[in-house]
């Protein structure tokens, strides 16, 4: 089984790094496209991130190489006063030199080791958005699901289309079964972009007015419940 | 459904490990990634251009020091929008969670982290400080000090963080580390040489040219761990309290 030449013993002897990185990015990936949490798709992302890191660092690896930083004895410019050995001062005396050719081959690649460094912080970066997005979106509306988020989204979008508040895009569909536009019949589905934007103009046109009376009037509204429900949660602190 | 989804990830899959019988094998010193041009002219050259003993920290600092200017940017931008998506979202008034209970901080964890944290921020200044000679750098220095700040939220809460880094402080210092990283670059320009070119600062100090690269370097690597601590701990400050910046975790 594990011959010379053979499929198995190619991929998990001789190229185990490659192995583990492709296993754990078709983790992440799986995770992404699969999971219906969006934490969990974010968790899929960093699993994700980890595979291409270790990639990165396991082609670096050199054999019989050391960490690239130089050796006192190597570096053109090291300080030279502590060390007594008689051959190296020699060398150094010589003033600064390019590192020989086969002496290269003893340190390690250092620009993998740069790349990840700064990838590292930078994924740091970039998930503390993305947390910080899902947190607003679960305080948005309750959930992270991904679908019951779409569904919330939809009913949603239905009651501020019956207030007239507002039509963002992609509720043509729902908009028309509401209110037809005109004798012609049901718009085409293939036509979506064309009556989304009829839709857009007739509507801003026919409740420009009743919009900002209407979304002030519920502002107030939302104020007044905010209010109603700051002091009973003060109240509730206050008991307990 | 999800069996749907296994098909293009195995299919990814397969392509990848095609993929891998090509690439060079665990550790091959004649590998495309290790003999490369490139690599072969950072290690043999570093030490005579610039002084530096850690190649990773002179490519990252000085060869290749136009990423890392904008890789703080990315790191900075991100802090920004954190701010700017949780600032005043949600309920100002946090509402009572059922498990949580109000005690105070505890006696061996706050005792045992007031011994720890000056430990912590002693070795991150030293993990900056000597990022040319030994591992390490601004990166890593900042986020050790983030860490610090994260530990005292941690053990006390976020109101005894915030009093030590507030927030406010965190925006500024954040910026101040770009500021820093772009001023030795824009300085080196007004020197004659090209943006971030560190040796014309040979000029003004009285230092050799490689010599002054190292130095350059090193004030990079200050500015870099400052946007870097500043924002590590505005991420966990904003995260962990939705935006509120009381209570916390």
């Amino acid at each position: 089984m594990l011959e010379e030449g053979n499929i198995i013993n190619e991929l998990l002897i001789e190229r185990l790094n490659y192995f583990i990185y492709v296993v754990l990015l078709l983790i992440g990936l799986y995770g992404m496209i699969a999971k219906k949490n969006l934490i969990k798709k974010l968790i899929g992302m960093s699993i994700f991130q980890t595979a291409i890191i270790l990639f990165y660092v396991s082609v670096a690896v050199k054999e019989g190489s050391t960490i690239p930083i130089y050796l006192p004895e190597h570096d053109p410019h090291g300080h030279t006063g502590d060390i007594k050995e008689s051959n190296i001062t020699d060398a150094i005396h010589a003033g600064p030199s390019v590192l020989k050719s086969e002496l290269v081959k003893d340190y390690s690649n250092p620009l993998p080791h740069v790349l990840m460094l700064t990838a590292i912080v930078v994924g740091v970066g970039t998930l503390g958005l993305a947390l910080a997005l899902c947190l607003r979106i679960y305080q948005g509306y309750g959930t992270i699901e991904e679908d019951e988020l779409l569904a919330k989204m939809e009913s949603r979008e239905i009651r501020s289309k019956s207030l007239s508040v507002q039509i963002p895009k992609e509720k043509s569909e729902i908009s028309n079964r509401r209110k037809p536009p005109s004798k012609k019949g049901k718009p085409q589905p293939t036509s979506k972009s064309k009556s989304v934007s009829k839709k857009k103009s007739v509507s801003t046109s026919k409740s420009e007015n009743q919009v900002s009376v209407k979304s002030s009037r519920s502002q107030k509204n939302k104020k007044a419940v905010k209010k109603v429900v700051g002091s009973k949660v003060s109240n509730k602190g206050n008991k307990s | 459904m999800k069996i749907f989804t296994l098909i293009p990830v195995l299919f990814v899959g397969a392509l990848l490990l095609y993929a891998a019988k090509d690439f060079p094998e665990w550790g091959s010193p004649s590998g495309p990634a290790s003999d490369s041009p490139v690599s072969s002219h950072f290690i043999a050259n570093t030490g005579v251009d610039t002084e530096v003993p850690n190649m990773v920290t002179a490519v990252l600092a000085d060869y290749r020091g136009f990423d890392t200017m904008f890789e703080t940017v990315v790191v900075f931008i991100a802090g920004m929008a954190v701010i700017a998506i949780l600032k005043n979202s949600g309920r100002k008034k946090p509402v009572r969670r059922e498990y949580e209970v109000d005690a105070e901080p505890d006696l061996i964890v706050t005792n045992t982290v007031r011994l720890l944290i000056p430990v912590i921020q002693i070795f991150a200044f030293y993990v900056l400080a000597h990022g040319h000679v030994s591992p390490g750098g601004g990166f890593q220095g900042g986020v050790l000090m983030g860490a610090s700040f994260i530990l005292v939220a941690l053990s006390w809460d976020l109101e005894t963080a915030l009093a030590r880094f507030p927030m406010q402080w965190t925006t500024i210092v954040a910026g101040l580390g770009i500021v820093l990283y772009a001023g030795i670059g824009i300085f080196s320009m007004f020197l004659g040489g090209e943006f971030l070119d560190y040796a014309e600062l040979a000029k003004v100090f009285p230092v050799s040219r490689e010599m002054a690269r190292y130095h350059a370097m090193l004030g990079v690597e200050i500015g870099v761990g400052l946007t870097v601590t500043a924002i590590m701990f505005s991420l966990y400050a904003n995260l962990s309290s939705e935006g509120r910046l009381q209570r916390g975790l």
